[in-house]
């Protein structure tokens, strides 16, 4: 278990240097947020629609579509000069390179998270920052959730044909919980309304991070070519 | 008997069943327009939930299958079990249409609107995208082993996530009201309508055997090609 969790560190750590050596997808990610929140703020008719009532989903919208720009990365990488083999022929099971990488995407995705949401303030002009330990727990359930099923996911598509096209239309119908109830909860602590509210999806958003991290950790070993 | 043959056999047995309950379907076209009495709230329209409601239990009954083949698949490691759950699929897709364009035709006078962001509604229309990205998917992979294994993945995750959108579509809307308070539920139905809803649910779920049984056999004998093929390329 130890030398496993070692194992994903050990992967973890070298994404990261790789992605801070180039911080390609990184700029390219962090570019595309702020591209989405100002096109997003302009969606809508000023006189009719106020800002606030935009703000959650812009802010979900943003978060997931930037995330998905980086999520097929971590695969990506592997896949020149077959990289991936070499990982796999460590003696280490298949579930700590899964560790590994999903330790490595939340690393990225909260990156660009906490750059976008002080950006997000800016540009929306919401009191976000008394509700922000609330809401940085739902960032962090939400965000894992879609990590977790995102990483999975990543790992099948690059080997196939339209890699970056397949990513979005697979992933998206596994976002419809998480994010519809992040957006929820996130719309109610921006009107100052308690946490307990939005006890109902919480619990759901626990519930689909157990599920689909347990499924996923079982159902990566099926992804890898061996 | 060669794999040829039997796949030739298994497609003549669907292809029988099918035809045969195309004509049942018609059966239940007259039965449903001619000989089951008019509903009295809602008056003809309501003759289209004959062929909508059993639509969606063979396009849901297709996605579940779909689903437990990926498990059994993933256990017995059996080519046949892809097969058979992607023609599972590709069937429920069918279905998936018939149910979501039938659907919003009885909506709109019944409910006076098209769409609405119903549990049913909304978590049907969410298992049918997914079902195309795994078609879309396997259309992606040329290796028959790892498009087996990548499917088989997608139709287990796709099978857990069913539940979730409907607990998601649920706290929604008994958070925010639907103004339109009608249920998609029927109140226990008169004999004779009940008698044409069963029988066209008989006819709908042998559809679906006919329809996936005739696509196994097709996918067989594609198999059967691409092997031959590879063959040819070797010598």
């Amino acid at each position: 278990m130890r030398e496993a969790l070692k194992a994903a560190g050990a992967i973890a750590l070298k994404d990261l240097a790789v992605e801070w050596r180039t911080k390609t997808a990184l700029v390219s990610s962090l570019a595309f947020a702020v591209l989405v929140l100002a096109i997003l703020f302009f969606a809508r008719d000023p006189t009719a629609i106020g800002v606030v009532d935009v703000a959650p989903g812009a802010l979900w919208v943003t978060f997931t579509f930037a995330a998905m720009i980086g999520l097929n990365r971590a695969f990506l990488m592997e896949r020149e000069n077959r990289a991936l083999d070499g990982i796999l022929l460590a003696p280490v099971p298949s579930s700590a390179v899964f560790l590994g990488k999903v330790a490595a995407n939340l690393v990225f995705v909260t990156t660009v998270e906490a750059v976008s949401l002080p950006l997000f303030v800016l540009f929306y002009d919401v009191p976000l920052w008394p509700r922000l330990p609330a809401l940085a727990l739902v960032i962090a359930m939400a965000t894992f959730a879609f990590v977790v099923v995102g990483t999975l996911l990543s790992s099948m598509v690059v080997q196939t044909r339209f890699a970056e096209l397949m990513l979005p239309l697979l992933l998206l119908p596994f976002l419809v919980p998480p994010v519809v109830g992040a957006v929820q909860i996130t719309a109610r602590l921006l009107a100052g309304r308690p946490l307990s509210e939005g006890e109902g999806w919480l619990r759901l958003l626990l519930a689909f991070d157990i599920v689909y991290f347990g499924l996923a950790t079982l159902l990566f070993d099926d992804t890898i070519d061996k | 008997m060669t794999t040829r043959e039997r796949a030739h056999a298994i497609a003549r047995r669907g292809t029988v069943l099918s035809g045969v309950m195309l004509v049942a379907l018609i059966l239940v076209y007259v039965r449903a327009l001619m000989f089951t009495p008019i509903e009295r709230f809602q008056g003809p329209a309501q003759k289209i939930f004959y062929v909508h409601a059993p639509a969606a239990w063979s396009a849901l009954l297709a996605f579940a299958i779909t689903g437990i083949l990926s498990i059994l698949y993933l256990w017995l490691r059996d080519h046949r079990m892809d097969l058979a759950a992607s023609a599972s699929a590709e069937v429920g897709v069918a279905f998936s249409v018939v149910m979501l364009t039938t659907g919003p035709i009885w909506g709109k006078p019944i409910w006076g609107t098209w769409w609405t962001w119903d549990a049913r509604l909304t978590s049907t229309l969410f298992i049918f995208l997914l079902f195309v990205g795994y078609l879309v998917m396997r259309g992606a992979v040329a290796d028959p082993d790892t498009r087996a294994r990548y499917s088989a993945v997608l139709g287990i995750m796709g099978l857990v996530l069913v539940p979730f959108i409907h607990a998601t579509v649920f706290l929604f809307r008994t958070l925010h009201p639907d103004p339109i308070l009608m249920k998609p539920d029927k109140p226990s139905l008169p004999g004779d309508m009940l008698v044409t809803l069963l029988f066209s649910f008989g006819v709908f779920t042998l559809l679906y055997v006919g329809f996936v049984t005739q696509r196994y056999a097709l996918a067989l004998l594609e198999d059967l090609r691409d092997e031959e093929a590879a063959n040819r390329a070797v010598s």
